[in-house]
């Protein structure tokens, strides 16, 4: 799944452990995320959206896999 | 281990880092109550039967304290920590039951002259977990 975490964070001059904080996660999860090597659950999406102030569909786009090709 | 994972590992919310004292502080209760169960009978009763029953009493509901303490350690990790840990739980346990079982075994088919103790499952089931919570930590970089 790709996600525009990065760009949202860096328009805000956030750093990552200051989204992190609003998250209350780990800074290691929110670069796990921004780097698209771990999913959010849907509540923490949804928490994302939140505090961007977007629809989930505007930070997380669904990637197509190779089974789905 | 690099320095990132060591940073990774350590990077939690406060609520975690005062759950990982207390769990820590558990675990340490729990050897300490683990040792009196093996050296007590022997050096501090003379195998008196009611200290040595009391003595396996307390020991397994500090065990079951410390458990206690484990879950709620998990539960409030965020996901990816907890992901990380039941990760390395599950490669534990794998580990643990494959490697157990053909070592238990080991003594029947005189392949080896002792008989396998708990102890040494202990030790590589603990070894594994470190490993496997290392690895996690070190994916998910």
């Amino acid at each position: 799944m790709k996600n525009r975490l990065k760009v949202l964070r860096a328009e805000r001059d956030w750093t990552q452990a200051n989204l992190a904080d609003e998250l209350g996660v780990s800074r290691q999860t929110v670069n796990a995320i921004e780097k698209g090597k771990f999913d959010p659950s849907l509540p923490l999406a949804f928490k994302v959206a939140r505090l961007f102030e977007l629809s989930i569909e505007d930070i997380f786009q669904d990637a197509p896999t190779a089974s789905t090709l | 281990m690099n320095k990132e994972i060591i940073t990774d590992m350590c990077d939690s919310t406060p609520q975690t880092k005062k759950n990982t004292k207390r769990l820590f502080i558990w675990s340490v209760v729990w050897v300490l109550a683990t040792a009196g169960v093996a050296f007590g009978p022997k050096n501090l009763w003379n195998f008196n039967t009611l200290p040595t029953i009391l003595g396996v009493l307390i020991h397994i509901g500090i065990g079951f304290g410390m458990i206690r303490v484990f879950k709620q350690y998990l539960l409030e990790l965020d996901e990816l920590q907890r992901k990380i840990q039941l990760d390395a739980m599950a490669l534990s346990l794998g580990i643990g039951l494959v490697l157990g079982s053909s070592y238990e075994l080991l003594e029947d088919i005189k392949l080896i002259p002792f008989e396998p103790e708990i102890p040494h499952l202990i030790i590589l089931m603990s070894l594994t977990y470190v490993v496997g919570t290392v690895l996690g930590h070190r994916k998910y970089q």
